[in-house]
């Protein structure tokens, strides 16, 4: 009974004193979310050693079973740098010296490997984009046609491009000037158009829905009414 | 004494008017300044630099500076005072040639206030929403039918654990980069209990790597739960519900190498992502798993919904709990969600109408008052 009802009183308790607390700016009320947000900090702080103890458990007990390379390499990167760290500290006074070796752990290694996940996002938004642009529906087509202008639009090459359209139409049709033609931009505009106008309600459209669902959802949890993150 | 009034007369000629007031709505500890130079004193060959502001707990006090604004500038807030103390100000305008200096004003003290005027509106709004819900909620209580739309994303479910099951193959789930203080990874742990229950159910292995260790600890109950409820505890495997790291790349390379050794049969992108949405989706898809995604980030839909086979956009992940679990309450809800997004419709359409004629027809005062009127009621100060 506790176990159930005991977090339902402090949800609700929680949530309505945070609902309150926004329109109360007087002590204790006014920085109480904040306050809030302080405690969390803290005990998220802590939740880092049962992280570590569940992926240093995890590894320890797949070494043991059989030497898995992948494990072996997580295992000493994580203690190489915890030593380092403390090295750094000991010698430099604090991990972070420009110097120590801690940070050249962290500039010639870390940073490189980031920098690596993010440069394969060029690859995977290349063959999703493949994927997606194949002309398949009317959606799709659609989707093609929009995405290929908004690309011209926002690289040089697209300016480049509509010079030599512009260049084509006034030969066939003289009255219409060049220069003006050419610095009108068309496929930047109707990029902009296309941002700013369809892109923008459809976006505007989901985001007011997930605003009103997540009130919803909070409105569940602090009346009780969704009870999926407690355990009976 | 008659120097000092002669003094502070010929202070206040160079300001049409300097103003002190305890700043309005807040938690105290803070007075706020207006002022407006005289039109006489504001010249090209002699321009105003910026404005300084001196303050004095006592009238005839040491005044000390404690703070400037530039010279577009005429309002300056106070902070970090004592609360029920008199304070007494003075504006200085810094001129390239000369300084030109207000009256003394004061005393002036700062308090704090049991009510955000400012956030009226948000609380009338709070209070229709909340009576709106609890109506459908006691509506649907009492036994009315509601409808539900059907979300294909939510039905596959069952094909994508029962393909993974088929195939031999293990289930991945993953929250993403959220953490327990974002709603969608409350909405995802509600997605994630039913797919445990079905997992159980079939006997296939449910792999969990998390981004944030409190994540981690709710998936773990969540999941022995549903093996629990399954009748399946001895199914239960804490070390396939893991941490794996808090760093946003570093995360998407585990959760890649994951895939990529254990080859699951389906995926679960659900929660709160960011860059590394497409790499991880990719990668699900380079296996040839089924994957459903769900995610309120708006930047990250297009991606999951190019490389996913099913993807939850925004609402439709807050629905889910409801569409998991039919119960009344919880459809009831849902109903109101949907009654408030056609007020806000309705809304939106009206002010649209009116904020078009209030640009067509400049000159009628009345339409540019009501959009004026309108937006002020929606906006949050």
């Amino acid at each position: 009974m506790i176990r159930t009802q005991l977090p339902l009183i402090i949800t609700f308790f929680t949530g309505m004193l945070l609902i309150v607390t926004f329109f109360i700016p007087h002590k204790p009320f006014g920085d109480l979310e904040q306050r809030f947000l302080i405690w969390y900090s803290i005990i998220s702080g802590f939740t880092v050693l049962l992280g570590l103890d569940s992926l240093v458990k995890y590894h320890l007990t797949k070494l043991k079973k059989e030497f898995n390379i992948h494990s072996f390499i997580l295992l000493f990167s994580l203690f190489l740098t915890l030593i380092l760290g403390f090295y750094s500290w000991f010698k430099f006074k604090t991990p972070f010296a420009l110097n120590s070796p801690f940070m050249y752990l962290y500039t010639y290694v870390i940073i490189p490997l980031q920098a690596t996940m993010f440069a394969l996002l060029a690859f995977f938004i290349a063959s999703a984009a493949y994927r997606a642009f194949r002309a398949r529906t009317f959606e799709a087509t659609l989707l093609l046609i929009a995405a290929t202008i908004v690309m011209l639009g926002r690289v040089p090459i697209g300016s480049y491009i509509w010079k030599g359209i512009a260049s084509f139409i006034s030969t066939i049709f003289p009255k219409i000037p060049y220069e003006e033609l050419a610095k009108k931009e068309i496929f930047a505009l109707i990029s902009d158009w296309i941002m700013n106008i369809p892109q923008n309600a459809a976006k505007r459209g989901i985001f007011i829905g997930t605003a009103l669902g997540g009130i919803a959802m909070s409105i569940r949890i602090i009346l009780g009414i969704e009870r999926t993150y407690i355990t009976k | 004494m008659y120097f000092f009034f002669l003094f502070s007369l010929l202070q206040f000629n160079y300001f049409e008017y300097v103003k002190s007031y305890d700043t309005p709505s807040d938690e105290g500890g803070s007075i706020s300044l207006e002022w407006q130079i005289k039109e006489e004193f504001i010249s090209e060959e002699n321009p105003i630099k910026f404005f300084e502001i001196y303050r004095s707990e006592k009238k005839e006090g040491i005044f000390e500076n404690v703070g400037f604004v530039l010279s577009q500038y005429n309002y300056y807030e106070d902070k970090g005072l004592k609360d029920n103390k008199d304070y007494y100000y003075q504006i200085w305008a810094i001129r390239e040639k000369d300084t030109l200096k207000s009256e003394i004003i004061g005393p002036v003290i700062s308090r704090a206030q049991w009510f955000n005027k400012n956030r009226f509106n948000v609380l009338v709004i709070t209070i229709i929403l909340f009576i709106v819900f609890l109506y459908y909620i006691e509506k649907a209580r009492k036994g009315e039918r509601l409808f539900i739309r059907k979300i294909s994303g939510l039905d596959a479910i069952d094909d994508a654990v029962g393909r993974a099951t088929e195939m031999g193959r293990p289930i991945l789930f993953s929250f993403g980069l959220g953490f327990i203080t974002d709603v969608v990874t409350i909405a995802a742990l509600s997605i994630l209990s039913k797919i445990a229950k079905k997992a159980a159910e079939y006997g296939t292995r449910l792999i969990i790597p998390n981004y944030d260790p409190i994540v981690m600890t709710a998936a773990q109950e969540t999941v022995k739960e549903a093996y629990l409820e399954a009748g399946r505890p001895d199914l239960y495997r804490e070390g396939d519900i893991t941490y794996l790291t808090s760093d946003q790349f570093g995360y998407a390379a585990g959760c890649d190498g994951i895939i990529m050794r254990e080859k699951p049969g389906a995926i679960f992108w659900q929660g709160y992502f960011f860059a590394e949405s497409l790499i991880l989706a990719e990668t699900g898809h380079a296996v040839g798993a089924i994957q459903i995604a769900g995610t309120t980030a708006i930047t990250q839909l297009p991606f999951f919904i190019a490389a996913c086979d099913y993807t939850l956009i925004g609402e439709e992940m807050f629905a889910a709990s409801c569409y998991l679990k039919p119960e009344p309450q919880m459809l009831g809800s849902l109903k109101g969600e949907d009654f408030l997004k056609a007020i806000i419709l309705v809304i939106l359409i009206i002010s649209a109408i009116i904020a078009t004629l209030s640009i067509v027809f400049k000159n009628f005062y009345f339409l540019n008052n009501l959009y004026e009127l309108i937006k002020n009621i929606f906006t949050i100060k």
